[in-house]
């Protein structure tokens, strides 16, 4: 009967010991936020809540470089995202282009460091090549330059930029580009503005 | 003065290079930066960090020669390269900026408070804890990266700090991983070091810190992590915060074997 117990105590150390060293992928994540929370500060705009995460959020950040996201959790991830673009109620999805321009040039907005009563700009720049005249580009994202020249000028080419702009993850899951209308970052006329800088054929951009 | 004049001509430079194809702007700012490397202000620094670690300082009148950042008491030369550790007597893993302010507290006798009154310098203000970090950091040029990255509590600063690397959140969906978790990327015309690679995890953090010639100040690493996540649109970091800490030792153990060669001059 002791010896019994004895390896009932024994073997419960064992499995003590074993959870104690193997920790999960999630639970590594739980520990990483909460490490978060305990380490930034509240600084203006920049609320805490910005640790949190959606399910795009979480899903993108578990899986990555060797770590493939599976093609069904990518596709579930575009249809939901799909479903919460907002197009414009008037059915215009172009504005002007040197607006646009100014946007895409503007790397201000949602920082701690920025005034938010300030528009935000969107910094296209920092990611891709636009027009011929900005060499000061970015590599992160693929080159736009005659982006509506190379697609064509058509309303479902207007429809398609609105909605990548607005929400990236929409079309390619996991994609480093901010959602800028859904996340609040453009209003629905910068969109627009943007879009004109993509599309209208005076833009430098099809120049 | 000189200095100047040659930064200007070589701004200047830049300016007109831009008018210039792609490729040699790539070149001009390649020149630029060849032209920063001779002859580096963090100089100053090194021997103002110098001068405070042997000061008596704080109510207790004791200097930083029995603080322990790595290699023992007192011990400077090669100790950054060993950072992020665990330290037995603060019962966790400290870098060397954390481990600072533990030494200011526990041997000079300042509150945490006092000791991390001015962490980041600026306009009219000196930061003593950046020149410290430029004495200690500057004492193991030529070393080889060696963190142990062994004991339980760094093998979990290791594996958090993993995952904050890759932790898409804010209104952004950045992550540090969003700008640094690819080859050859290019941020405007700045180039950025894919930090999950050995090679520029190497020469990354081997070049921190750095004086930042657009600042006119010798920026630590936790500058560094502070101003990325600024621009991630984070809320704000805190000085050597848990996090903090955590992503350095994942950023600074996969740069193992690199040497170490700071601070050093960055535009």
């Amino acid at each position: 009967m002791k010896k019994i117990i004895g390896t009932v105590v024994v073997l419960g150390l064992i499995a003590a010991g074993c959870a104690s060293t193997y920790v999960s992928e999630e639970q590594r994540e739980a520990q990483a936020l909460a490490m978060m929370k305990a380490s930034f500060k509240v600084n203006g705009q920049a609320t805490l809540d910005r640790l949190d995460q959606d399910d795009m959020q979480k899903m993108c950040s578990r899986y990555h470089g060797d770590n493939k996201m599976p093609k069904d959790v990518g596709d579930k991830l575009e249809k939901d995202q799909q479903a919460l673009i907002k197009y414009p109620a008037d059915g215009k999805y172009l504005g002007d282009w040197k607006s646009g321009e100014r946007i895409a040039q503007s790397g201000v907005g949602k920082q701690f460091s920025d005034n938010p009563a300030n528009p935000n700009g969107a910094n296209c720049y920092a990611c891709h090549q636009l027009s011929k005249a900005e060499l000061a580009y970015g590599t992160i994202g693929p080159s736009l330059y005659n982006f509506a020249k190379v697609r064509g000028y058509t309303p479902q080419m207007q429809k398609y930029a609105y909605g990548k702009v607005y929400n990236s993850q929409a079309f390619s899951a996991c994609s480093s580009m901010p959602r800028f209308g859904h996340s609040g970052i453009l209003t629905e006329a910068q969109i627009k503005d943007v879009v004109a800088l993509l599309m209208d054929p005076e833009s430098p951009v099809n120049k | 003065m000189a200095r100047t004049i040659g930064l200007m001509a070589a701004l200047f430079t830049l300016a007109l290079a831009a008018q210039a194809q792609d490729k040699s702007v790539v070149e001009e700012i390649e020149k630029y930066r060849a032209a920063l490397g001779d002859g580096n202000p963090a100089e100053l620094w090194e021997a103002r960090g110098e001068d405070i670690w042997k000061q008596a300082r704080g109510p207790k009148k004791a200097s930083f020669e029995k603080c322990d950042i790595g290699l023992g008491p007192g011990v400077v030369k090669g100790a950054y390269t060993v950072l992020p550790k665990y330290f037995a007597d603060s019962d966790k893993v400290e870098d060397l900026e954390s481990r600072l302010v533990t030494c200011m507290v526990t041997l000079q006798g300042l509150t945490p408070e006092q000791a991390k009154k001015d962490v980041f310098g600026g306009p009219g203000k000196k930061s003593d804890l950046e020149a410290l970090v430029a004495y200690v950091t500057g004492s193991s040029r030529g070393i080889k990266m060696n963190v142990a990255a062994t004991h339980p509590k760094e093998v979990e600063a290791y594996e958090i700090g993993k995952r904050i690397f890759y932790h898409r959140g804010g209104p952004h969906d950045f992550a540090c991983s969003t700008c640094h978790g690819d080859d050859n990327l290019r941020i405007r015309l700045q180039d950025l070091p894919n930090l999950s690679k050995l090679a520029d995890a190497q020469r990354a953090y081997t070049t921190w810190p750095a004086y930042r010639v657009s600042q006119g100040e010798v920026r630590s690493f936790q500058w560094r992590l502070y101003d990325c996540f600024r621009q991630q649109r984070f809320p704000e970091l805190e000085y050597t915060s848990p996090a903090s800490i955590a992503l350095t030792m994942f950023l600074a153990k996969n740069a193992n074997g690199g040497v170490y060669n700071a601070p050093s001059i960055k535009r």
